[in-house]
């Protein structure tokens, strides 16, 4: 339904090299990273040379034009989600400088010349009050309309710890956006360290599945009733699973959380959205059509391509939902979420 | 022990289970520290006395209830839940018409951080269930308990018991040290495949690392919820480094994961592979394959979806009506009756299938 107004809420743009930040660098830090051995923050979770990180009409770091010419035809907005790891940088005030100049980086190059970006603010989120302090110096930037933060973190987002986070956040009308990644030092099993990459990639939405639950149940949506949590690159097929699951245990144990007052799928449908890559669906159409449905509600998907990742197309999803359900999922979510205006 | 509710009695509940009931998943427990004392060897029981069992502290959720056990399953006769053969055969084989009953004793020998020791605890933990369970009572079957962490000393006490009709599967934890599928666990699966004995992986434990892969969570309803996404992780790292290439014949039980997180899973691992497959050459074959020929399943705790009809929609989409597993979970406060257990009511052949005859194939039950 290419007649169908799209935003467009998981695009990437990427820090090409340490260089591209140095016109933004405080002079120490500039010296820092001409004299020392940083290379930049070692993540490694795009590995810029496998299929899921560039789709083959892509470069793994799309400069502007490209992502013009091959994301924003047809593309009434686009939301950038740059995925620069500050968090693995063990340096905090390194941090700090590094996630300042990414967002100075990104005014500058992206937002001052392309009129249909949105942005998502860089934070050191490894020190949350550092972090309240970056959003801070954003947050009345009109063109950021969300904070970023990976997937993969000290501890989980529920945790109290990240309040300052939360509240300069929604201070500021800000959502968050949680996206696939990270390097937070701890291991991303629940029972250690994996030997592929592939038991990461697909392995990553366990992570956002105790990412939702811990915001429920460690109180932040009830200690920040304005909180807006967007999972970008989550994958959303085990979300029926998980509000079985959640609001079972919530059943059984809510005498443990007494500040949890309904039931986890209830506060999901209300303060958290999915973008909708990967969607790494069923072959059946109609078991793809019944988890939409399972979600019980058609507000909580966001049209994302991932640009420049590669996905299967978001058709076989189209293909199994009324005209109206896609028009919601292709703009209207989004600019009701983030509140977007063009 | 510094709390105990005050036993109630047996219920009386009419049975409603008009099929035969094999429970997957029972779970027995030392009536007091001597017993275990007594079953290890002498060398190894002052060692038992003063330093006792270390594992991976700091990984602790207190639970909701003592001993995550139901009130009424302390026995009048005094002792832990689950310690008391003759209260569990009332309260459990006898009040529910249970044909079999499988053992998984959770007992925290594999999560030992002195492997010699834990080898020496999983010994004596396996001659117990044998003297002082099956061998009493027909009904029961054990789990060989394993030092996991050491896939020599594992593969030794699976060699041990392989071949004993009492022990039908080795026992794992689905919280280990490393990923399952990691070359430090293969020796186990080597004998298990040996001696045609499924590896049984149960919820619970403690590694080392915190629950979610982001971190320690606060609180227990995070621990016990995040047990699904420990399982997923399990799957993911077991059919991805191979080990059933390696190892054709494994058969691996999932005990008390859940299951409707099956289908996503097993959706974007085959999505990963169609675009990531070259990380892994051995791999021929689509991982959902894999899975539903190598893995079981048992149903408690079951998702229970505020929409029947989407209940139904899941087993039609976890396709795998040959491998789901009843179990109660006894004596755990989240027990599961066999008359109450599943959302929907059953057709007929997916009800005798789901109870009791898939676990007789698994286990070779009445077959010895």
């Amino acid at each position: 339904m290419a007649d169908l107004k799209t935003i467009d809420c998981d695009l990437h743009n990427e820090v090409p090299s340490k260089e591209t930040l140095y016109p933004y660098l405080p002079d120490h830090w500039l010296d820092y990273c001409r004299e020392s051995a940083f290379l930049g923050p070692d993540a490694a979770d795009y590995p810029a040379t496998i299929p899921t990180s560039v789709r083959p009409d892509a470069t793994a770091i799309p400069p502007l034009d490209e992502v013009q010419t091959n994301a924003l035809d047809n593309i009434e907005m686009g939301i950038l989600n740059c995925a620069y790891r500050v968090q693995s940088v063990r340096n905090e005030e390194l941090a700090v400088a590094l996630a300042s100049a990414v967002n100075h980086w990104q005014v500058e190059e992206w937002l001052e010349k392309e009129p249909r970006l949105r942005a998502s603010i860089v934070v050191p989120s490894q020190n949350p009050t550092l972090a309240a302090a970056e959003i801070e110096r954003w947050g009345d930037h009109p063109g950021f309309v969300q904070v970023i933060v990976p997937v993969r973190s000290e501890a989980p987002y529920g945790n109290r710890r990240y309040d300052p986070i939360f509240e300069a956040a929604t201070r500021h009308g800000l959502a968050i956006g949680i996206n696939f990644g990270g390097a937070a030092g701890n291991p991303p099993t629940p029972s250690g360290w994996p030997s592929l990459y592939i038991e990461e990639y697909a392995g990553m939405a366990q992570i956002f599945q105790s990412q939702a639950t811990s915001l429920v149940m460690e109180g932040a949506f009830d200690r920040f009733p304005e909180l807006r949590v967007v999972l970008i690159e989550s994958g959303f097929t085990w979300l029926p699973s998980l509000m079985w699951r959640m609001d079972k245990e919530w059943k059984g144990l809510r005498h443990n959380t007494p500040w949890v007052k309904r039931a986890p799928s209830d506060y999901w449908r209300e303060h958290l959205r999915l973008t909708i890559q990967p969607v790494d669906g069923p072959d059946n159409p109609d078991h793809l059509r019944q988890i939409v449905e399972q979600i019980e509600s058609d507000e909580m998907l966001l049209y994302g391509s991932d640009y420049p990742h590669l996905h299967d197309s978001p058709s076989q999803l189209f293909a199994t939902l009324p005209v109206a359900w896609e028009k919601k999922i292709r703009s209207e979510n989004a600019r009701s979420f983030y509140g977007l205006e063009s | 022990m510094t709390f105990a509710p005050s036993p109630s009695p047996v219920m009386e509940r009419p049975s409603r289970v008009d099929v035969a009931v094999i429970d997957t998943d029972i779970h027995i427990a030392f009536p007091s520290g001597d017993v275990l004392t007594n079953y290890l060897p002498p060398e190894w029981r002052d060692h038992h006395r003063m330093f006792g069992m270390r594992g991976h502290q700091g990984s602790h959720y207190p639970r909701a209830m003592p001993n995550a056990a139901r009130h009424d399953s302390w026995p009048a006769a005094g002792g832990p839940p689950g310690s008391n053969l003759h209260f569990l055969q009332e309260q459990l084989l006898d009040g529910w018409a249970i044909e079999y009953g499988i053992l998984n004793p959770l007992v925290g020998v594999g999560e030992q951080r002195n492997l010699a020791y834990g080898a020496a605890l999983a010994r004596a933990v396996n001659t117990w269930q044998l003297h002082d369970w099956v061998e009493p009572e027909p009904r029961l079957r054990a789990s060989v308990v394993v030092p996991w962490e050491d896939g020599g000393l594992a593969a030794a006490e699976i060699d041990h018991w392989g071949g004993n009709p009492a022990f039908v599967q080795a026992l794992l934890i689905v919280r280990t040290r490393e990923p399952l599928g990691r070359r430090k666990y293969w020796k186990m699966y080597e004998a298990a495949e040996r001696h045609n004995m499924p590896i049984g992986i149960h919820f619970g434990g403690a590694g080392g690392g915190p629950i979610t892969g982001a971190g320690w969570p606060s609180h227990y309803i995070e621990d016990h919820g995040g047990m699904p996404q420990a399982f997923q992780a399990q799957v993911i790292s077991m059919i991805f480094e191979g080990i059933f290439e390696r190892f054709p014949g494994l058969q691996i039980v999932l005990i008390e994961g859940g299951f409707a997180w099956i289908p996503p899973m097993l959706w974007r691992m085959d999505a990963a592979w169609r675009k990531l497959g070259a990380e892994t050459p051995y791999l021929n074959r689509p991982p959902s394959e894999i899975f539903r020929e190598h893995f079981w399943v048992s149903t408690q705790p079951m998702e229970e979806p505020r929409q029947r009809e989407h209940f139904r929609q899941l087993l039609e989409q976890i396709d795998m009506d040959d491998r789901l597993l009843f179990a109660t979970d006894y004596p755990h406060w989240d027990f599961d009756a066999p008359d109450q257990a599943f959302p929907i009511e059953l057709d007929p052949v997916r009800k005798r299938n789901f109870m009791a005859e898939n676990a007789r194939r698994l286990y070779h039950l009445g077959e010895e």
